[in-house]
């Protein structure tokens, strides 16, 4: 339909700068007491990533100020949803994040892009919570994490705001966010995490009946696999840190991957070579994966140049 | 041409009449009949039947099976029919040659067989039959037309030597059979105008809305069943590919139902409410392989309301995109000087919610479309349609165990469940191991998954029982239509005795599409303005006359479909199943198709592409002089005298009480059990009744090129399909018999359907081997567990398995070159490429050519070596196959004949060396076989040209066995590891082996799917068609 293209053309990257705050998570500070993260670093890292992708892949860069106030506020990715022209603007689990949401809007509404709200229709969202991160879109179709941050209510607002698309559910529990296990690694390709030691324990639905079963990654995907109309390439990497990559067909037409270095995923760099004609860009984002973000977190991609037909 | 056959029917019609009067014994059917029934139903029935019969497997194909069945209990006569059809048949094929030599009618039959008019055609046909054959057999006509009273006629048959059964089938349920089919068929084939002017029934009318909201009025007699509503309706729509489309009606309850086309429509409505809704029944996943624009627009009226009323839901820049294409389509360009076009776009419902900015996208996006043709805006609207995720998506209400409100989407891909908007899960049809409902419960049984042991039953509430039916039926006939080659019969009693016995009874979609592709009518005029919404902002733009226009033309006899038909006199050769397997020109053509089903991941352009080339080649042997059929009499004495005639390896012999025939597809489902042990490449038969039946051997090769082939086939990434047929020519003995199944008993209760079960020759069928399986072979059958040579690493085992196979077949086929160089006649048709004189030759030869008599003679070695062949390893005759294969280029995207499509080369069947060599046959009676053999390769693109290709991993050889065909797959795979990417090469040899009358292009198709559906990640990269379909003629 008008909206579908292949996964990957993007003209703009919202990224939102980190604030002196980093590390203090929003509200509850208690849970963040043994990660020590280097705020310095971090910010190099961010703006490793920013040049990456102004320079190497070629986007426009917006880049929303940091707001100490709002510790988190650089996971941009959790507080909209984009595709073609439509923005939808999510409620984050944490009350205290839902006001990072305002500086996106704008920056979305100067775009052109259309702003949908949440909390829009009161009655049909109440209680909805969204966060990008649990958000995959393939270019063909969403899924959405049900995790401890996104509810079905919330998945419901999105289909309800992307309807020419199908959206499934794939639940995810203990503390694990979908695209911390897998993103687009191209226009059909899924990238999945397939590493063993680390069993993220995924909550899974088996048949119709509400069985909650602890099993590993692949179940998710096998899930995945079982709710898509479509076939995508799956390429499997060992740890888990490289499943999240950002994979941009930039202005230039080229494939561009911006993924984990090798001193961060030693294993899985060479998955990503087999990646042919890509242009590899190692983003280095240990910082911000201590706090259980990832590249992915730290941007929204825009495609203005969207056409339908 | 067409003015002619016009009148020439008339003319015989009345003939026919009159010379049908004086006959004894149909007098006294009539008068054991109702007086209701007219004297012309009668006949016309009978023509119909003979019709049918002439018609025999090459259409029945195409045919929804409610034709078949009344087909089938008509079916006594084919074989008694073929001797006397010779005559008549030459002639017709005569008479067409002259007058019309059009070259692309010749492809059309199969479309226009169930066309409406095109029964004046056959009737004249019917004709020429009868007269002609009146002095050699004068009962025959006769005795299709007193079905019901067997006995005089029917000894007389019996003792024209033909298998008893038959007559039982036609005595069981014969008074309903003959009044079935009576109504039935006229209702098809008959003008209903005559049908209502001559009946003396109670008539009803009927009022129908049809897609543009406008609605049609006919009457019809007051037992009519659905398909006789439906089919006028089609006329009046001047529709041909009516298979997606359906007509729905309210029930009590105020829920849509569909009108089942096989029963009566007052049983159905249960009211005295007569209104019923023209609707798109199966929405077609790719709309752009439909044949016809008026299909599409059809399609794109059902959308818009669909869309407008927000079943559809899309969002609003779909709605736009939508919006803007209906403009174009309905009015054509944007007139800048048109005052306040929002005007008008506002009395137009494009949308549920639709609003100001709405319309003015949608008029943004309409002045972009400038210079767009109507069918053009279709096509874009379809397009964009199609990729809606709830697009053809049947939504139903329902609970799942918890209780919890969910709704089941039922669509071409499976079954969807959705909460709220959300899809929560998903079973594919191949899941789906059986569908089922009891009370208000709906259920699906699961195939296990790759983490599961065990297959597992999931259970939905629905509201009430009906309810529950009602999604089994739209389950049961979704995935009829999107997933099997051939309608399931009506489960038989033997297997429930309870239940609902409702089966899907139209043309599936690969039936259809086969069917469409064929069309080859002018495209038909209709004016897209009819539109309710649309003509009402457009100053009442009429509300035209699809109907008029259809009427005028045929008024004048330039009604396309009569075109059709006496294009297809041709056709009417292969009426009876007994001619139609001595013409294997005809048969071939249609087998050269890769099949439809196979289309399903291809792109457009592959698939037209595809299309387009086959039916050239279709046409091309089309326009070839059919053979003469041959004189299946002194065969069938021999095949039945020599049981020997089976000449498979394997072989299983069921045999089933004739009062059981009907249930001999299940039958054979029970017995594939015991079958799984066989090995590689072995073929199969299932005999049914092998008393008083030859099995027909027709043997299919479908060979995949091994991987021990040369490295031209390695470049070939994925998939190869060989398929190699050949149809030996038997007498026709059907195995399958169909009672007169009424399917009103069924329970309101209860019912169950297997997905998978008879007809298919999916793999699905022995879900229980499954957890031995690999990974890739989910659904397969192990049957050759021994076979499974796992090793990654390109093991030359294999290599090794295969080879000798190989070897085997050139022998064989060099035998057989020699062979044919000693009978002159085709020597060199394998290396040359003349398509179009071989064609000819082949088809003209059997009948004409005095040489058949060496080719008689040669018979018998060939045979041996055939035979040998065989015993040394079960090797299926891979003849001209063999260099095809070899040869082929990897052209992508294109399909290479690399051999001629027809090659002419002689050939005996096994089972026809069987029966000489048992038997004893004078020389002269030794049958010629005449193979056709034909290879065609499809391949598709981007093959990464690095041939080096290990000899592959056999992975797996089963073999399938239904009723009348027999699978084998023999699967190799090869992996290599290619910069850190492994890549996976399979390789599928696929031998289906069959009758006659079955499908070989289902078959393959079939095959090609179950391919990808066991591999969903691999693409076919190159499908080879090998297929040879003999000719026995005796002389």
């Amino acid at each position: 339909m008008a909206n579908m293209c292949p996964y990957g053309h993007f003209t703009h990257a919202v990224v939102r700068g980190i604030p002196e705050t980093f590390g203090k998570k929003a509200g509850d500070s208690q849970e963040n007491g043994e990660v020590s993260v280097d705020l310095a670093k971090a910010q190099r890292q961010f703006g490793c990533l920013t040049g990456a992708l102004r320079q190497k892949v070629g986007l426009q860069l917006i880049e929303i100020p940091p707001d100490p106030e709002l510790p988190e506020s650089w996971k941009i990715e959790d507080v909209a949803v984009i595709h073609g022209d439509t923005a939808l603007i999510t409620r984050p689990f944490k009350q205290q994040r839902q006001s990072e949401v305002e500086a996106v809007r704008r920056v979305m509404s100067e775009l052109n892009l259309t702003v949908v709200e949440m909390d829009r229709e009161q009655g049909d969202s109440v209680g909805a919570t969204l966060e990008g991160s649990d958000i995959l879109f393939t270019g063909r179709e969403f899924f959405v994490g049900i995790s401890s941050h996104t509810n079905r209510r919330g998945a419901e607002v999105l289909a309800d705001t992307f309807r020419d698309f199908a959206v499934s559910t794939v639940p995810v529990c203990d503390g694990a966010r979908l695209k911390n296990i897998c993103s687009m690694g191209g226009p059909n390709t899924i990238i999945f995490s397939n590493s063993d030691g680390a069993k993220k324990t995924l909550r899974c639905w088996l048949g119709a009946r509400r069985l909650c079963v602890m099993l590993d990654v692949r179940v998710c995907l096998q899930m995945m696999e079982q709710l898509t109309d479509h076939h995508y390439d799956v390429l499997t990497v060992p740890e888990e840190s490289a499943a999240n990559c950002i994979y941009i067909k930039g202005p230039s037409k080229r494939d561009f991957l911006l993924h984990r270095p090798a001193d961060e995923c030693p294993d899985s760099v060479s998955a990503f070579q087999k990646l042919q004609d890509y242009t590899l860009l190692p983003t280095a984002c240990s910082e911000a994966s201590k706090l259980g973000a990832s590249l992915s977190s730290l941007c929204l991609l825009v495609n203005r140049k969207h056409t339908y037909f | 041409m067409t003015t002619e056959a016009g009148s020439e029917t008339e003319v015989k019609e009345k003939a026919e009449e009159s010379a049908a009067e004086p006959d004894q014994s149909e007098k006294a059917t009539e008068d054991s009949q109702e007086v209701a029934n007219a004297e012309v139903e009668e006949k016309e029935k009978a023509k119909v039947k003979e019709k049918e019969e002439k018609e025999g497997k090459g259409i029945s194909r195409y045919l929804p099976t409610w034709l078949k069945k009344q087909k089938s209990q008509s079916q006594t006569s084919p074989t008694k029919e073929a001797p006397p059809t010779e005559e008549p048949v030459s002639k017709v094929t005569q008479e067409e040659e002259g007058p019309a030599p059009e070259v692309n009618g010749h492809a059309e039959e199969v479309e226009e067989k169930e066309e409406v008019k095109s029964e004046q055609v056959k009737e004249k046909e019917a004709e020429t039959h009868s007269n002609a054959s009146a002095d050699t057999e004068p009962a025959k006509e006769e005795k299709v037309e007193e079905s019901a009273e067997k006995s005089p006629e029917e000894t007389k048959e019996t003792a024209e030597g033909e298998g008893a059964e038959e007559e039982t089938k036609e005595k069981e349920g014969a008074v309903e059979a003959e009044e079935e089919a009576g109504e039935g068929q006229t209702s098809i084939f008959q003008s209903p105008l005559r049908l209502v002017r001559k009946n003396k029934m109670k008539l009803v009318v009927c009022h129908v809305t049809l897609l543009d909201g406008t609605d049609f009025t006919c009457e019809v007699e007051k037992r009519a069943k659905g398909q006789y509503l439906f089919f006028k309706v089609c006329e009046h729509l001047n529709l041909l590919e009516k298979d997606y489309f359906g007509l729905a009606y309210q029930d009590n309850h105020d829920q849509k139902c569909w009108l089942d086309p096989t029963k009566e429509i007052k049983r159905q409505i249960r009211s005295n409410n007569w209104q019923f809704a023209f609707n798109v029944k199966f929405y077609p996943p790719d709309p752009s392989l439909l044949t016809e624009d008026i299909t599409r627009y059809l399609l794109c009226l059902q959308l818009r309301e669909d869309v407008a009323s927000g079943r559809l839901p899309c969002s609003f820049v779909t709605h736009a995109l939508l919006g803007s294409y209906t403009l174009q389509a309905e009015i054509g360009d944007y007139e800048p000087d048109q005052p306040r076009p929002l005007d008008f776009i506002s009395q137009l419902t494009f949308a549920p919610n639709q609003n100001k900015e709405m319309e003015e996208k949608i008029l943004e996006l309409y002045k972009s479309h400038r210079g767009m043709t109507p069918a053009q805006a279709d096509t874009q609207f379809l397009e964009n349609a199609k990729k809606l995720s709830m697009y053809g998506v049947d939504l139903h209400h329902a609970k799942d165990s918890e209780g919890v409100d969910i709704m089941l989407g039922v669509c071409a891909n499976g079954l969807l469940v959705y909460k709220d908007r959300l899809r929560i899960n998903r079973f594919a049809w191949p899941k789906i191991l059986k569908i089922s409902y009891k009370r208000n419960n709906f259920y699906i049984k699961i195939r296990p998954g790759e983490t599961e042991q065990f297959e597992s039953t999931v259970g939905f509430k629905l509201q009430n029982h009906r309810a529950a039916k009602r999604l089994w039926k739209v389950c049961v006939e979704n995935h009829s239509f999107f997933r099997l080659n051939a309608p399931e019969p009506p489960t038989k009693a033997r297997f429930l005795t309870l239940g609902s016995k409702f089966r899907y009874s139209g043309r599936t979609q690969a039936q259809t599409r086969m069917a469409s592709s064929l069309i080859d009518r002018p495209a038909p005029s209709f004016e897209r303005t009819s539109s309710k919404r649309i003509s009402r902002s457009l100053d009442g733009a009429p509300m035209i006359s699809i109907t008029e226009a259809g009427r005028e033309s045929a008024e004048n006899g330039r009604e396309p479909h009569l075109e059709l038909h006496s294009d297809s006199k041709v056709t009417v050769v292969d009426v009876s199943p007994g001619d139609a397997e001595a013409m294997p020109s005809q048969h071939s053509p249609g087998s050269s198709e890769l099949g439809p089903p196979q289309d399903h991941d291809k792109t457009q352009e592959e698939v037209l592409k595809h299309q387009a080339s086959i039916s050239q080649l279709k046409r091309s042997f089309m326009e070839a002089p059919p053979p003469s059929p041959p004189q299946p009499n002194q065969w069938e004495k021999r095949l039945t005298s020599s049981p020997a005639t089976i000449r498979l390896q394997q072989q299983q012999v069921v045999s089933v009480p004739q009062t059981e025939a009907a249930t001999a597809d299940n039958t054979i489902s029970d017995t594939k059990e015991p079958a799984k042990t066989t090995e590689v490449e072995i073929e199969e038969t299932v005999v049914v009744q092998e008393i008083s039946r030859a099995p027909k051997p027709g043997l299919i090769t479908v060979a995949a090129s091994p991987p021990a082939a040369p490295s031209a086939e390695q470049e070939m990434r994925e998939q190869e399909v060989k398929v190699q047929e050949e149809a030996v020519v038997v007498e026709e003995a059907k195995p399958r018999k169909e009672e007169s199944i009424s399917s009103e008993s069924e329970s309101e209760e209860e019912a169950e359907y297997h997905p998978y079960l008879p007809v298919s020759i999916s793999h699905t069928q022995i879900p229980e081997e499954k957890e031995e399986e690999e990974e890739q072979e989910k659904q397969e059958e192990d049957k050759t567990a021994e076979l499974q040579v796992l090793a990654s690493d390109a093991s030359s085992l294999p290599a090794e398995v295969i080879q000798p196979a190989e070897e085997t077949s050139r022998e064989v086929e060099e035998s057989r070159k020699e062979d044919d160089t000693e009978t002159e006649k085709t020597t060199n048709a394998e290396e040359e490429k003349e398509v179009e004189r071989e064609t000819e030759e082949s088809t003209d030869d059997p009948m004409v050519t005095p040489d058949e008599a060496p080719n008689g003679l040669t018979l018998p070695e060939e045979g041996v070596t055939v035979m040998d062949a065989q015993a040394e390893e079960e090797e299926e005759p891979k003849m001209n196959g063999e260099p095809s294969l070899i040869e082929a280029e990897p052209l992508p995207q294109v399909i290479c004949c690399s051999e001629p499509p027809v090659v002419k080369t002689e050939m005996v069947t096994i089972s026809d060396t069987f029966a000489a060599q048992k038997t004893e046959i004078a020389t002269k009676e030794v049958p010629i076989v005449h193979t056709e053999t034909k290879t065609i390769t499809y391949e598709a693109a981007q093959l990464d040209g690095n041939g080096d290709g290990e000899p592959g991993v056999l992975m797996t050889a089963q073999t399938i066995t239904s009723e009348s065909l027999c699978t084998t797959t023999t699967t190799h795979i090869t992996k290599t590891l290619k910069g850190g990417l492994s890549e996976t090469r399979i390789e599928k040899r696929i031998v289906i082996t069959g009758d006659c009358d079955i499908d070989h292009d289902q078959a393959l198709a079939q095959a090609i799917k179950e391919a990808k559906e066991q591999h969903p990640d691999m693409s076919v990269t190159r499908v080879v068609v090998h297929k040879e379909t003999e000719l026995a003629e005796e002389d």
